[in-house]
């Protein structure tokens, strides 16, 4: 198939365009801002037909989102950073409602200090919240985990939120397939909303006062969507990997067969790392790299079964989780691994704010990890490019 | 892989001449990757854009810091920036300024590698009466380096501006490029 | 809050906490809220229906444009029947007296 051109962005506006959701509010915040601007082209176009909502915060894109989920509509939209932020409140009771809303996050930094470049503390600040969580490593990515990722909420009844690297991916142009526009409708399929409010034949109340009675009841119900969701991304991945020829799993095992040491990541640092693992395997090194595509539902035991046997382990978190042991990604990678006991397993905190993360940086976590399988871990929590 | 490196002020097109030369590798059959650098986008701050070409999938996401060429759009910067830095010894330094290539190269105190220059900005003016010496680059970089071909070059440009500028405008956009290809000078 | 255990277990919930049947509050008998039951004069109704209008709970049951007793099935006793009535003819009792 042919390749073009285009950025993250673009990629994405154009999944939103084969997707032709019925409603898009949307709110504008850099670097998110231009995913809007293309799918506002293909309306004025006569691409799509959905319905635009030009709402005055994020806060009403989210609600009006949660309005529109309601009453049966298949649902877009995207945010970024402090939007996402403003947005929290709404985020979770989306998720409580059950609405397959698919919302693409373009991972900036929160404020403060104000920065508008690439870390994950907007998306990781919701990782509870509920939703379903995928994170792309390039613009081929982010459209394909758009697509999967309108599918699987629908399936799954819960909002997905599809995150891409702020800038890095977002506005960096790559050569991206795009599927063909039938194939990608046939995939998604048509949307059977769960009792819509405009089912009038067949009233239904959402989102009404739950208290001491019934409210842990509900929780437990929704939690379970969440763990049912793990099963019904396999299913879900399985459809579509036959579909378009892809091999899409919950993990990206890089190089893994009989690595020792391993870097665990997200996103574009992911690529990065794959060029040193190349070269490191060229000069012999057991190095792997594990890439999580799914972070919410969590994957456990594919975690588990990837990691269980290395000998050093290197989680880097692009976020900050003040006062905890770590980064969301080292903290639940190290339960994970409790029990099965072997592995080191050290944390790198890095690329905060857009700071650079490069080959160089990579080399030298491995190295460093290296280094401790003969030793003891001085340090658990390191930050990697930061100036002392 | 190739990494190109484009140095301008905001407004004088940088980031698109950074993108149309990723499009036009990629039209060719290379893997390509090209991004802006944001600073203040300010019009008139310095900008960066950058583009990487290679045989292979490029995989990489870090910034480029050793570009094995380096396209001045605006003479100002010359002095103002660091622009050689990172070049390796048989880089290649394309200028947008009226100076020739020994000038540049005294000017600046670069006396590795291969420097052209070009009149990027009075071929612009003389094109579209203003100065937007991005496409006219692209013609002097073209010659300086082989990345793609001029072909590519101007169909490229022509897809990417034909819908918001018409037939006149692109022709204009040709004409500027290909000038600035048969005029750039090395030294 | 314990859990009661004669309501429903989580499974057995709609998702996202729809209450999937219309008109439900029918089965909510507010009744028992009440403290104050009016108690009707009929002997004195000119069947102006303003208490039948004006009713937060409408019940004021009705039948042939004329009132009916109250519905104490649903009545929190509010009081604003007897407060609004022009011929004065719905007196507020305490319940323990009015049985």
């Amino acid at each position: 198939m042919k390749k073009t051109a285009m950025t993250g962005t673009e990629a994405v506006a154009n999944a939103m365009r084969q997707i032709d959701p019925d409603v898009v509010p949307a709110y504008p915040i850099t670097p998110q801002t231009e995913i809007m601007h293309g799918y506002a082209k293909f309306l004025s176009d006569g691409k799509v037909t959905g319905e635009l909502i030009r709402v005055e915060s994020e806060h009403s894109a989210m609600s009006a989102s949660v309005g529109a989920s309601c009453a049966g509509a298949r649902v877009m939209t995207a945010t970024a950073a402090n939007g996402l932020a403003l947005m929290w409140e709404i985020v979770y009771i989306a998720a409580s409602m059950r609405l397959p809303i698919v919302m693409s996050v373009v991972n900036r930094a929160l404020s403060g200090p104000i920065n508008i470049h690439c870390d994950h503390s907007d998306s990781m600040g919701c990782r509870d919240s509920g939703w379903i969580q995928m994170y792309a490593e390039n613009n081929q990515e982010a459209y394909e985990n758009a697509i999967l990722g309108m599918r699987l909420a629908e399936k799954a009844r819960l909002p997905v939120m599809s995150c891409l690297d702020g800038f890095i991916t977002s506005h960096a142009v790559e050569p991206v397939t795009l599927f063909e526009d039938q194939s990608v409708k046939d995939f998604i399929g048509e949307h059977i909303p769960d009792h819509p409010l405009l089912d009038t034949d067949n009233p239904t109340t959402h989102g009404p006062l739950d208290l001491f009675d019934y409210y842990f009841e509900h929780k437990r119900k929704q939690s379970q969507g969440m763990f049912d969701a793990k099963s019904l991304f396999k299913e879900v991945a399985a459809e579509y990997n036959q579909r378009f020829g892809r091999d899409i799993k919950e993990l990206e095992e890089y190089s893994m067969d009989d690595a020792e040491t391993v870097i665990v990541a997200l996103s574009s640092t992911c690529g990065t790392a794959k060029v040193v693992v190349d070269s490191l395997r060229e000069q012999g090194k057991k190095v792997g790299l594990l890439k999580l595509r799914l972070f919410r539902p969590f994957p456990m035991n594919e975690i588990k079964e990837a990691l269980k046997s290395r000998k050093v382990i290197a989680v880097l978190d692009r976020v900050e989780s003040f006062g905890a042991f770590g980064g969301p990604l080292f903290s639940e990678i190290r339960s994970a691994l409790y029990e099965s006991g072997s592995p080191k397993i050290v944390n790198y905190i890095y690329g905060l704010g857009g700071r650079e993360i490069d080959t160089k940086m990579i080399e030298r976590v491995y190295e460093e990890i290296e280094s401790y399988k003969n030793k003891e871990i001085e340090e658990y929590i390191k930050y990697l490019g930061v100036r002392e | 892989m190739k990494e190109i490196k484009f140095i301008g002020r905001g407004g004088q097109g940088g980031k698109s001449a950074a993108a149309i030369l990723a499009d036009a590798a990629l039209e060719k059959g290379d893997f390509i990757q090209s991004f802006p650098e944001y600073g203040a986008e300010r019009q008139g701050a310095p900008v960066y854009a950058y583009t990487r070409i290679d045989q292979k999938e490029i995989r990489i996401h870090s910034g480029i810091t050793n570009p094995q060429i380096v396209a001045v759009l605006d003479s100002t910067l010359l002095t103002a920036l660091p622009v050689t830095e990172g070049m390796p010894d048989d880089g290649i330094l394309i200028v947008n300024t009226v100076e020739d290539p020994k000038q540049v190269r005294s000017r600046i105190n670069f006396h590795s590698g291969r420097v052209f220059t070009v009149d990027a900005t009075g071929i612009s003016i003389d094109a579209f009466g203003k100065n937007i010496p991005n496409t006219p680059m692209l013609g002097a970089v073209e010659k300086a380096t082989g990345l793609v071909t001029l072909d590519v070059l101007k169909k490229k440009i022509s897809d990417k501006f034909i819908r918001k500028i018409g037939q006149e405008g692109v022709d204009k956009n040709l004409n500027a490029i290909q000038r600035a290809y048969d005029e750039v000078k090395e030294g | 809050m314990s859990a009661d255990s004669k309501k429903p277990g989580w499974k057995d919930l709609p998702d996202g906490g729809k209450i999937l049947k219309p008109g439900n509050s029918k089965e909510y008998k507010t009744g028992d809220w009440r403290t104050f039951r009016p108690v009707w004069d009929k002997s004195k109704c000119n069947h102006c229906m303003i208490c039948w209008m004006i009713c937060p709970d409408s019940c004021i049951l009705t039948e042939d444009g004329k009132r009916k007793e109250t519905d104490l099935n649903y009545c929190k006793g509010c009081g604003i029947c007897a407060e609004i009535c022009p011929m004065k003819c719905i007196e507020m009792k305490k319940e323990s007296e009015s049985e």
